[in-house]
């Protein structure tokens, strides 16, 4: 396995992250759309940990540990928002959800 | 190119599941897709040898954050939208600015000059030396996630509760 | 001695050695798989009729008696039962994912024996993280109740899968925290490391086998384990999920015939996967309890296996005598009371790690009491606080929107 197959990988699934988060009309599909460019990048920095010249420093998986944290308080936090979006707007389709007067 | 077998098998899984997960009509059925990518991501982390890293992979994102979505999705009844169309008014400009950013990409990648090769030997990293390098070196950053766990925690449930009126005053 | 400790590595080694060099790794890695798939559904159909002979003498009956001698082969005949069954899908069934979800808890479920040590040599993967190992595999069975109770389309199973999500997803914490307590004292998270610190006894010429248990870490840790597998394996007093006078049977009420079974196995599988896990980090894994007495000739797995059968029969004890909890008494209790025990724990096991060093007369008693107090001063805090927070009054109902 080459290093540029793992980059033209993950490249490829931060794109179709990318597509979801600009494509699809649902709040929810959004941040699983997140999720996925997140989790694109994370492997970008196992990719070149692996690949790296200093393998014992271990700072891209210590990055990645640190990712994984982050993108779970993320989700938390934005399905909340979207849960009490729809408490209030009655939807979460981002079409519909264009009133920033409540 | 026998070797390269668990690796397209995994990278496969990965981008079709993936692919699957913000393109089909159901949500549930993206949110268990997201899942499946998220096992394929994990696969792919053991096979550069980061074990932890793919382990936690699974806890955390499967474990939690899947579920999460889930509860997401019963919550707010959006399980079902068939009538509705999926994609939104300027979809087609989400396709265009995705395939360019792909294109990119995939031009840098192949006109960079840097094309390590992986190591001869995996890298041992052991889970000791990660949890003393998490309490060494990165000591720091580890208390800050802790700190953003934690008020990410107590927002989202601000967030999500419902406002009650309170009782003999103003709202 | 050492023949029968060790005849299953030694047959392992002696069939690998009659395959030609190619086909090793596929045929040990099967050798290892078979034994797993082979002995632990035997246990299950063994499991099933005594159950329900030990629940038929705690509620004076007699139970399956009519199948074999004693009724010991009841086993074979629901197998067959099931088997030959009609299997029903409803007409809105979510049709792939309702055929996923016990596909998955099964798979999920025979993952996790991949880790735990059965003997001495005996294990199918010995991996640096074995423990996160056995938690992440333990993600699927959430995915796969979940997956259960949405694709049945019955407001029966979702309720069921929303309270067996909700339940499992709040006595992991417990769990872990539990499980993180031994994995703090010993440095390592390989179950094999975890087993190989409990070897020998100590006190009055090793009388006390070493084992974590009998610290007092380790046994806050066990029963803060005991009762969090319990819930997490969906057992009565915690069968809410599955609560047969409230809602049928949780999520798998539309599940018939094989698949039925399937859930039912894999459900039993977890129970003994996560006892085992119970017994490698707390009970001295597949070590003697006498390590000062002349039973060297009884095989480690003996020992493994007899320390496992006890906890199950814990269980079934448990649950011919408990009555089943409220949702709020079960929330309450894994919130108000677990996790902070958990935690408390975390740090009486460092109390305990960094008084070792001390070697003054009567250490070992002030540092036990230091441990103790620490652990009961707020275990009776919490557990009054628990108990006042009871308000009797009249019953009040609240409706979906």
């Amino acid at each position: 396995m080459t290093m540029e197959t793992w980059l033209i990988f993950s490249a490829a699934l931060f794109c179709i992250g990318l597509v979801g988060a600009l494509t699809r009309r649902n709040a929810i599909i959004v941040l699983i759309s997140i999720e996925l460019m997140l989790n694109a990048a994370n492997l970008n920095f196992i990719v070149f940990w692996r690949h790296g010249v200093n393998a014992e420093a271990a700072a891209g998986v210590m990055t990645v540990i640190f990712s994984i944290g982050i993108a779970a308080a993320e989700a938390a936090v934005g399905l909340a928002l979207v849960i009490a979006v729809y408490r209030h707007f009655k939807t979460v389709n981002l079409d519909k959800i264009d009133s920033m007067k409540g | 190119m026998i070797m390269d077998a668990p690796f397209l098998i995994a990278a496969s899984l990965t981008l079709l599941s993936a692919i699957a997960a913000i393109s089909l009509r159901n949500l549930v059925h993206c949110a268990l897709c997201l899942a499946l990518t998220f096992i394929g991501l994990a696969t792919l982390y053991l096979q550069l040898g980061a074990q932890f890293v793919g382990l936690t992979q699974i806890v955390v994102n499967v474990g939690a954050v899947a579920i999460v979505i889930v509860f997401a999705i019963l919550l707010t009844r959006s399980g079902d939208s068939s009538d509705e169309p999926r994609f939104n008014k300027g979809a087609v400009w989400g396709f265009l600015i995705g395939g360019g950013v792909f294109g990119a990409l995939g031009a840098a990648i192949n006109a960079s000059s840097i094309s390590l090769k992986a190591a001869a030997v995996e890298p041992s990293l052991t889970v000791k030396q990660i949890g003393q390098e998490l309490m060494g070196r990165y000591v720091l950053p580890l208390e800050a996630i802790g700190l953003l766990l934690t008020a990410a925690l107590i927002g989202a449930v601000i967030v999500a509760m419902r406002e009650t009126p309170r009782e003999g005053g103003r709202k | 001695m050492e023949k029968l400790d060790q005849i299953f590595v030694t047959l392992k080694a002696l069939v690998l050695g009659l395959v030609p060099e190619p086909f090793q790794l596929p045929v040990s890695i099967l050798l290892s798989i078979v034994p797993i798939m082979l002995v632990f559904p035997g246990m299950f159909a063994l499991t099933t009729v005594a159950e329900r002979k030990l629940l038929g003498r705690i509620q004076n009956r007699l139970g399956p008696n009519r199948v074999g001698p004693f009724g010991f082969l009841q086993w074979a005949a629901d197998g067959l039962k099931t088997i030959t069954k009609e299997d029903i899908v409803p007409r809105n069934a979510d049709k792939v994912v309702h055929f996923l979800a016990p596909v998955i808890l099964l798979v999920s479920a025979l993952l996790a024996y991949s880790v735990i040590p059965f003997g001495r040599n005996m294990h199918a993967i010995e991996i640096d993280a074995g423990i996160l190992f056995f938690f992440a595999v333990g993600a699927g069975t959430e995915l796969a109740v979940f997956m259960a109770g949405w694709s049945s389309r019955n407001k029966y199973a979702l309720l069921g899968a929303m309270r067996a999500i909700a339940q499992m997803i709040s006595y992991e914490l417990p769990l872990l925290l539990a499980a993180l307590a031994v994995v703090m004292a010993v440095g390592s998270l390989n179950p094999v490391d975890i087993v190989a610190a409990q070897d020998g006894g100590r006190g009055w010429g090793g009388v006390v086998p070493n084992w974590f248990v009998f610290t007092p870490w380790g046994f806050v840790g066990f029963v803060l384990f005991l009762i969090a597998a319990a819930a997490e394996s969906n057992r009565s007093p915690f069968d809410l999920p599955e609560a047969e006078s409230e809602i049928i049977a949780g999520y798998f009420v539309e599940y018939s015939g094989m698949k039925f079974a399937t859930f039912f196995l894999a459900e039993y599988l977890g129970l003994f996967v996560i006892c085992g896990m119970g017994v490698t980090l707390f009970l001295g894994g597949w070590h003697a309890p006498f390590p000062w007495f002349w039973c060297d000739w009884i095989p480690s797995w003996a020992w493994f296996l007899s320390k496992l059968v006890s906890i199950v029969l814990l269980y079934i004890w448990m649950r011919g005598t408990l009555p089943r909890l409220r949702i709020d008494q079960l929330m309450n209790f894994a919130w108000k009371f677990m996790l902070p025990m958990g935690l408390i724990n975390l740090v009486v096991v460092g109390v305990w790690k960094y008084t070792r060093p001390w070697d003054y007369f009567g250490a070992e008693a002030v540092r036990w009491l230091v441990c103790v107090a620490l652990l009961a001063v707020p275990y009776f805090l919490l557990g009054r606080n628990l108990m006042s927070h009871r308000k009797w009054g009249p019953r009040t109902y609240r409706y979906a929107e």
